[in-house]
């Protein structure tokens, strides 16, 4: 009887954890099957590639494109090289000391620090001080500081999977630290490397907070042709068509195309990285 | 020629080092900025103002007031809010994945988890005004759906990806050897999930939702949206709330720069900031301990 009880127990809890998975993937079920089915029939080849028109009531989505891509290679410029710099420094020279520690503590933090405050550190340093004036320039550096954590980690898994003999080969031949690290370790780990930097930008392409006082604009009828313009970027036009705009009523399709548009853009940016990831697996550069 | 060789390698550590220190810097260069442009808001409003006042109104004709508790109040409310969803639904799915689950249907629900959390928060932000603010009041007969409850179920799905992979992680980590001995000495699956498994997973997993909780508490665009945005003091979970991000979002676009309703906005950054600085480095502390632990 007793045993019985037991089983009827784990029956139970079993059942309990079951439902908070199904319940979880519901959850994402309906956030896809909402924006692709109520999305879908507001792309069109116009959508993609003309500028809002009378009042941005109808017309596409082209400047919103266009400007998240300019911002993005910013923030890939800014990212990329010191994500890097820092993860060569934290795998091929640290040592276990108080410093490297420290390093590390600032990197789990920076990861921490709310977009919202890098948005008025944004406005603070780059816009402000740095007199760069809200622009696609200032946009691009703040969301480059945020990816930087992300960049960090990242380069620093894909350093980590160039086994050591890779190194002590080079420097057994004669070379010097860097010698070994430029010519036996970073050709093999450049790939993974990628992979990291594209999350990272998917990431800061569905970034509000940040653009909001830096450089995003409410509406822009030409292509930004400087880095000091203003610009137009996807998840903030997503923003304004949901709640600033002065017929949120009528513009309901152009918002959930927009929002359709913004995750097919970020999921393709992760299936790049999938896909770079599974083709470096399969070469056997990278282990596990 | 060898001494230059020598000075050569040097320097590029160096320059790898100064980069490394770049981290360190950036992080001390957003603390100084927020805390630089902050102290001058503090020549009008006081301190004990700021801190005890329970209006926030710096658009009053007569006498603007700046007081903190009504923004930190809403913050926390859909905060907590958001956890008393997020941490059963995340632990639960955790320890489903990581005990229960067919190796399949892991590998399903894994790259679904990994998409939930790319998902951006603006997309989120949406999906409450379209679909879960219709929802709450259609359910409630609240008039508007656009409240703090609203936030709450927003801020709990953006924390559960958090949630459900690092505590997944830590249950990951508990040592085969434990679940062996609670089965051979005759406990079945669910006991030892439930006694051995995630007491000893706990530290990892309760890091996981402290990382969830500061996640929930800097997210800015859902609650931007979903929330309703009322300044007054917050009453109830179906009334509109004003979070923190929320004020700054809202009136850093409206503000004339370098007045003190500006500088306001950055004292409200700069208690975000050290609020979040507070919850990583604790979820740092006790992470540490968990991994600790298992050697």
């Amino acid at each position: 009887m007793k045993i019985k009880a037991a089983t009827l127990k784990e029956f139970l809890g079993f059942l309990l954890l079951r439902l908070c998975m199904l319940c979880v993937a519901l959850i994402i079920v309906v956030i896809f099957y909402d924006i692709i089915s109520k999305g879908w029939g507001s792309i069109s080849w116009e959508f993609l590639t003309q500028p809002p028109v009378d009042g941005m009531t109808k017309g596409g989505i082209f400047p919103a494109i266009v400007g998240t891509f300019f911002v993005a290679v910013i923030t890939a410029v800014l990212s990329v090289p010191l994500g890097m710099g820092c993860a060569i420094y934290l795998n091929e020279y640290a040592k276990d000391n108080v410093l490297t520690r420290f390093i590390r503590l600032s990197i789990r933090n920076l990861s921490g620090v709310p977009s919202i405050v890098y948005g008025l550190f944004g406005v603070a340093l780059f816009v402000e001080a740095c007199h760069f004036g809200t622009s696609i320039l200032a946009a691009g550096c703040t969301l480059g500081l945020m990816t930087l954590p992300l960049t960090i980690t990242s380069s620093e898994e894909a350093l980590k999977t160039v086994p050591r003999a890779y190194r002590e080969g080079a420097l057994a031949l004669g070379a010097t630290k860097w010698q070994a690290i430029r010519s036996n370790v970073l050709p093999y780990s450049v790939p993974g490397m990628l992979t990291g930097t594209i999350l990272g930008l998917s990431r800061a392409a569905g970034e509000t907070a940040p653009i909001l006082f830096t450089g995003a604009a409410f509406f822009l009828p030409d292509i930004p042709n400087s880095i000091f313009s203003q610009f137009m970027a996807l998840p903030y036009h997503l923003y304004i068509m949901s709640t600033q705009h002065h017929n949120i009523a009528l513009v309901r399709p152009i918002a959930y195309g927009t929002a359709l548009v913004l995750i097919v853009l970020i999921f393709l940016m992760n299936l790049v990285a999938i896909i770079i990831r599974y083709r470096l697996r399969k070469r056997g550069i990278v282990h596990g | 020629m060898t001494m230059k060789r020598q000075l050569k390698e040097k320097l590029i550590e160096w320059f790898f080092l100064l980069n490394g220190i770049l981290v360190i810097l950036i992080l001390g260069g957003i603390f100084i900025l927020l805390l630089k442009n902050a102290l001058p808001a503090f020549r009008e409003v006081s301190l004990k103002d700021f801190v005890i006042s329970p209006i926030w109104n710096p658009d009053a004709y007569d006498k603007p007031t700046y007081g903190l508790l009504p923004m930190l109040v809403s913050s926390l409310m859909v905060t907590v809010g958001a956890l008393i969803v997020a941490i059963p639904l995340g632990i639960g799915t955790a320890a489903y994945m990581s005990d229960v689950a067919r190796p399949r249907v892991r590998e399903i629900v894994k790259p679904l988890v990994e998409i939930l959390a790319g998902i951006p928060s603006v997309v989120v932000g949406f999906l409450g005004i379209v679909l879960v603010g219709p929802f709450i009041t259609h359910l409630t007969g609240a008039r508007n759906g656009l409240n703090a409850l609203n936030g709450s179920i927003l801020l709990a799905v953006m924390a559960l990806p958090t949630i459900i992979s690092l505590s997944e992680d830590a249950l990951a980590s508990v040592p085969r050897a434990y679940e062996e001995a609670s089965l051979a000495l005759g406990a079945n699956k669910w006991q030892t999930v439930v006694r051995v498994k995630i007491p000893a997973a706990a530290s990892g997993i309760l890091a996981a939702c402290m990382l969830g909780m500061g996640r929930a508490i800097g997210e800015t665009m859902t609650v931007l949206m979903a929330t309703g945005n009322a300044a007054a003091f917050p009453n109830s979970f179906l009334g509109p709330v004003k979070t923190m991000t929320s004020t700054i979002a809202i009136e850093l676009g409206e503000v004339a720069y370098y007045t003190t309703h500006f500088y306001m906005l950055f004292a409200v950054g700069l208690i975000l900031f050290i609020i979040t600085f507070i919850i990583n480095v604790i979820s740092d502390i006790v992470f540490h301990k968990h991994t600790r632990a298992q050697l």
